[in-house]
């Protein structure tokens, strides 16, 4: 195949960057998207320039590290996937394919299509935790039972990979699904209860000084992530802020 | 508590609960503007009632004036945070690949609804102020009617209005049911709430216009 | 033996934690507060070590190349975690696991290490369902278990197919709560590219910040390393892109022996190579082989028109079909350990009966499970004489609430539907069992220098046993290093802050940026992933699934004079002063070229074949691993003299009191 590449090159955070065309010939449908430019980087060392950097790590759809937005669209055509496991076979000979990173004021650019995520590491940082110590003597962990739908929907909110595509996609540039998902892990387990109200406000707080966008409810963020995390998660997080907020 | 004005969920509360203070305003407006199809002396009596009952005049619509201006100032401002998140915008952007077009431009049927309000208001309220303070004329439980269905004579007038109509509807094709979203409730009534949302967002605009489109076609013979 | 004391208490086994604990040094809280430590790395090891360390009250700085320290390879683990809480009633307990993971690491794991893990095992479950950890459950609200390959009992506590990352996202958690509290400083983006010693003790370490490429000294009083396996030496593997060694390999050079290099683990349960373009290989989950079972054709023809795309593994008749794992080992089947299942794969496809059109892949199928399944829940659901096809319907749903996402993962990423087809799968890379040699205390032979997790070498001897990885991680951060390191640490209470403006720091930081220089000035010929790809085939291809002593020693001809070429030919674009993903790709594979001779030496003193170390030379007239337990019951920690090839073995003899040492079988 014979593809066609449109991809934004910024060299730092404080250059202003732009839109770079390439060409690549002989692609593989079998190739990932990202050996696709594994491929296209090998040819641009060759001829002395400088490849194109983006993030990526696990390449099998769990790190979160990858980050593209390929087309409009974060993660690329397909749905529940990351970039990684997307393939050419997606694609046709003699597509363009416009490749830019996440675009949020919360995640400044760092480099070509790398964003810098910290501020998803700052949210959790602000209550996203249950506070036991290691040093401490848990009870046994079955002396806790919790009722299968409860921990399998806790399980569901705690599969957040942290990619940030929600925000990526939200037309706001809203991170409210990615602090929801935590949020509910933890508001649906009986460890969870007691920290809830104290969670909830310093997560969300945190959130906002970020300068996240607001929730509009359109959904894009969870048609566009990879682990299908339900909008249910911001309506429980919705909930959880305002009982906090009308008992604190 | 105080935490909660600044916060951006706050702000989601305030949009959501003016929205559905409005959206009960509408289920009144609608009743008694369907009145005016099918039995003109009813619609002349509640007409009057709200005219000239105290509570109505000086307790609620002080409440609906300040309910629409909370919804569009915090439409407003929200709309200005949501812009500046983005930051640089994309070169190729497909919001329709995941979300409706109904969903990501509220604020253009906000806009056009707000544009209509104008020129309901100038139509309707500012001509009732008026008649009622400016000019001080006599009280006449019977004027209702004729008003109304006069304003509709002019063809651009229900065209406009018409239009705006449709323009609402898409509104709360949205709103209204995402304005629960927004509250917290997302349940196994979610499903029940969405379909009446929806339905809610097809009949009234429908019924509205319905108003004003009869109105423009069976005038008052005298 | 000087060099070597693994410093393992006395007295019996079961009491030599509690009583070690008991003696050793502790440091007063008052004390902590005045004491620094680096944890570099921030995995299940690392993540959780740093965190309970910050808890106890001393000042930790953790150091990660990921973006976030949630995105550690730990987060990859699918399958689960094991400990011995015996919940299913089915006879499980710490000897049991202890048992068998000494069995299972082929008697090559110091049996008091291993005693201890099985030991705290159990309280990794109550830590992390008390952090919050959502594991799966059963109906009656209590936690499930299933089992894995290699054991006979049901030990293996999960959460769907991500108990790596929910784990991670647990020590993460905590990790968090520690920064928040200013306990922790958290580094991220950033490599370690030397350990400084002062006075022979690890005091600090020099670190890259891979965004501004400035080069920061940051000093401390002790510095754990937990910075996972060095897979990637083979180029293709089933880590993540950016694992590797260089830690580890910088504290070897400065002192720290490297034990058992040639011990990796090459998982039977991967997606096959697909072309000449293929990063990296993705591991299907080990728990399919409860369910799947493994084949390859009878006949070499079959095989051979399979090969051709004329013949479909579904046309192929039952009594065609060699279920090679269920004929050589009836009593475990299709569950065998990961060695002995990735060399009987091997086995069949170098005969010519491998499958896809590489010749290197094996059946993994599900139809039995599918009928299987099908047919009880026909019956549970009331419905007599269920049609084929009613049977498959209920089948493939059930299978699907099992697998359904690794079932989605294989479909996304061959293009085909397991479900209708049997799934294709292939050995690869997936663990190092091999890593810094630690004492008992988990410290490397550098004073002040501790090693956790895979980057250690380990409780699994030769070979590790499924979801036994995750345990290691957990036991060695949460309950293991954060009280050892005490017992180092309780010298240090007067020492006051260490300066990081000494000579020790000068000279580190020269050697870094000497070397960052050397590579970004070399001729520029090929990329850094040439030389990559080119030392992953040597290391496939003579050091991999099986060895043998001529293909070692032309191996570590090979990797020496590749290494030589990588430093005078390697092309790295770019500035030295700016984030620059090939600069840190070389600096990496530049310590790979290192490793992978050093890798190729052990493997060829090492004569006997034992867990993943396979020499061709020993073997039994079955072609079964024979084991040499008289000359090489012993852990090979090599000291670095100079260069890889100078390095000198020591040896730690392993002596097992409570465990009779016989040969493995799993017939």
């Amino acid at each position: 195949m014979k593809i066609y590449l449109k991809i934004w090159r910024q060299k730092n955070a404080n250059d202003k960057g732009g839109m770079v065309d390439y060409t690549l010939d002989g692609v593989e449908s079998d190739m990932s998207f990202l050996e696709m430019l594994d491929v296209l980087n090998e040819e641009l060392i060759a001829k002395g320039e400088e490849p194109v950097e983006f993030d990526h790590d696990c390449r099998e759809g769990i790190c979160g590290t990858c980050s593209l937005m390929i087309n409009g669209r974060p993660h690329g055509p397909d749905s529940r996937i990351t970039v990684c496991q997307l393939h050419m076979r997606s694609f046709d000979d003699g597509d363009t394919i416009v490749i830019e990173p996440w675009r949020a004021k919360a995640f400044p650019v760092i480099k070509d299509l790398i964003v810098d995520r910290t501020a998803f590491d700052r949210i959790q940082q602000a209550g996203g935790y249950i506070s036991v110590n290691t040093s401490g003597r848990p009870v046994d962990a079955n002396a806790i039972p919790i009722e299968k739908d409860a921990a399998d929907a806790s399980f569901n909110a705690a599969t957040c990979i942290g990619c940030g595509a929600c925000v990526a996609a939200c037309k706001n540039a809203s991170a409210m699904l990615f602090t929801s998902a935590k949020v509910s892990q933890f508001a649906l387990l009986p460890q969870g209860q007691v920290e809830a109200a104290d969670r909830v406000m310093n997560m969300v707080r945190q959130m906002d000084l970020e300068g996240f966008g607001n929730c509009t409810n359109t959904g894009a963020c969870e048609v566009e992530c990879p682990k299908g995390i339900s909008l249910e998660n911001i309506a429980r997080m919705n909930r959880e802020y305002l009982a906090a907020s009308v008992k604190g | 508590m105080s935490g909660l004005i600044k916060s951006s969920l706050a702000r989601k509360y305030v949009m959501a609960l003016s929205g559905l203070f409005l959206v009960i305003f509408l289920v009144l407006h609608v009743t008694i503007n369907l009145a005016s199809v099918i039995s003109p002396d009813f619609f002349n009596e509640a007409s009057h009632f709200m005219g000239y009952n105290p509570i109505v005049q000086f307790a609620m619509q002080p409440i609906l004036i300040i309910g629409v201006i909370v919804h569009f100032v915090m439409g407003f401002v929200l709309e200005i945070q949501n812009r500046n998140a983005r930051g640089v915008g994309y070169i190729k952007y497909q919001g329709g690949a995941n979300a409706s077009w109904v969903s990501r431009n509220m604020i253009i049927s906000g806009l056009v609804v707000l544009a209509f309000l104008g020129l309901h208001f100038y139509d309707f309220w500012v001509h009732e102020m008026a008649y009622k303070y400016v000019e001080a004329n006599p009280e006449d439980p019977t004027r209702y009617y004729a008003e109304t269905v006069e304003k509709f004579a002019p063809f651009w007038r229900t065209v406009i209005y018409v239009v705006s109509f449709v323009l609402l509807s898409l509104h709360l094709w949205h709103g209204f049911a995402s304005s629960f979203q927004s509250m917290g409730v997302n349940n196994k009534y979610t499903p029940g709430i969405k379909k009446f949302a929806k339905a809610f967002a097809v009949v009234v605009p429908l019924a509205f216009a319905f108003i004003a489109i009869y109105h423009h076609l069976n005038p008052i013979t005298h | 033996m000087a060099v070597l004391d693994a410093k393992v208490p006395s007295g019996p086994l079961a009491d030599k934690w509690t009583k070690h604990k008991n003696e050793i040094d502790l440091v007063n809280p008052a004390n902590k507060r005045n004491i620094d430590i680096i944890v570099v790395g921030t995995g299940l090891a690392g993540g959780s070590a740093a965190a309970t360390l910050a808890e106890l009250g001393y000042n930790v700085k953790t150091f990660c190349y990921q973006d976030s320290p949630r995105r550690a390879h730990s987060i990859a683990a699918q399958g689960g975690v094991n400990a011995a809480k015996n919940y299913q009633g089915d006879g499980d307990s710490v000897y049991r696991l202890f048992y068998d993971t000494v069995k299972g690491g082929d008697y090559r794991s110091r049996e008091a290490n291993v005693y201890r893990l099985a030991e705290v095992s159990t309280n990794i479950i109550d830590q992390c369902v008390a952090q919050g950890v959502p594991f799966a459950r059963e109906y009656g609200g209590l936690l499930d278990n299933r089992s894995f390959g290699g054991v006979l009992v049901s030990r293996t506590f999960y959460a769907k197919g991500q108990t790596g990352q929910q784990l991670l996202l647990g020590a993460y958690a905590a990790m968090n709560r520690q920064i928040q509290r200013g306990k922790i400083k958290s580094y991220t983006r950033h490599e370690m590219l030397d350990l400084v010693l002062v006075d022979g003790k690890a005091r600090g370490i020099i670190a890259r910040n891979l965004v501004s490429g400035e080069i920061e000294r940051h000093a401390a009083h002790a510095v754990v390393l937990a910075t996972g396996g060095y897979g990637n030496l083979f180029f293709l593997s089933t880590y993540c892109m950016g694992a590797n060694v260089m830690a580890a390999w910088k504290a070897h050079k400065k002192g720290a022996h490297f034990a058992n290099p040639c011990f990796t683990q090459i998982h039977p349960t991967c997606i096959p190579v697909s072309g000449d373009h293929q990063s990296k290989l993705t591991l299907m989950s080990e728990s399919l082989r409860n369910d799947g079972r493994i084949w390859v054709p009878a006949k070499k023809e079959d095989a051979e028109a399979i090969r051709a795309g004329q013949l479909k593994p579904t046309e192929i008749a039952e009594q065609d079909r060699d279920y090679y794992l269920e004929r050589r080992y009836p009593a475990f089947g299709n569950l065998v350990p990961r060695d002995v299942a990735s060399r009987a794969a091997k086995e069949r496809c170098d005969a010519g009966y491998g499958v896809n059109k590489t010749g290197e892949a094996v059946y993994l199928d599900f139809d039995a499970a599918i009928m299987r399944y099908g047919r009880e829940k026909a019956l549970t659901s009331g419905m007599k004489n269920p049609d084929d096809v009613t049977v498959r319907k209920l089948g493939e749903e059930v299978v699907e609430a099992k697998y359904g996402n690794l079932f989605q993962m294989y479909e996304k990423i061959v293009d085909q539907n397991p479900y209708k087809t049997p799934m294709m799968i292939y050995p690869a890379v997936h663990y190092t069992m091999g890593g810094l040699w630690v004492d008992y205390n988990l410290m490397t032979t550098i004073p002040g220098c501790y090693a956790g997790g895979e980057a250690n070498f380990s409780d699994h001897g030769a070979n590790r046993l499924g979801a036994s990885a995750l345990m290691q991680g957990l036991a060695d951060g949460y309950f293991v290093l954060p009280y050892t390191i005490g017992d180092y640490l309780s010298d240090d209470i007067r020492t006051g802050p260490i300066s990081s403006d000494t000579p020790e720091f000068d000279e580190a930081e020269q050697n870094v940026r000497d070397r960052i220089h050397k590579l970004m000035s070399a001729n520029g010929l090929h990329s850094v992933d040439y030389y990559h790809k080119k030392l992953g085939k040597i290391m496939w291809n003579k050091c991999g699934m099986a060895r043998n002593g001529k293909d070692l020693k032309s191996a570590i001809k090979e990797i020496a004079e590749l290494r030589k070429d990588f430093w005078e030919n390697v092309k790295v674009t770019g500035v030295a002063d700016g984030k620059n993903q090939e600069l840190e790709k070389a600096g990496r594979v530049a310590d790979f070229l290192e490793l992978g001779e050093l890798f190729a030496m052990d493997a060829l003193q090492r004569n006997e074949s034992c867990g993943g170390h396979f020499r061709e030379e020993y073997q039994t007239p079955e072609g079964e691993a024979l084991r040499d337990d008289d000359n090489f019951k012993y852990v090979a920690a090599w000291e670095y003299n100079g260069e890889p090839s100078k390095a000198k073995l020591h040896k730690e003899e392993l002596t097992y009191e409570n465990i009779k040492v016989k040969t493995r079988s799993y017939k």
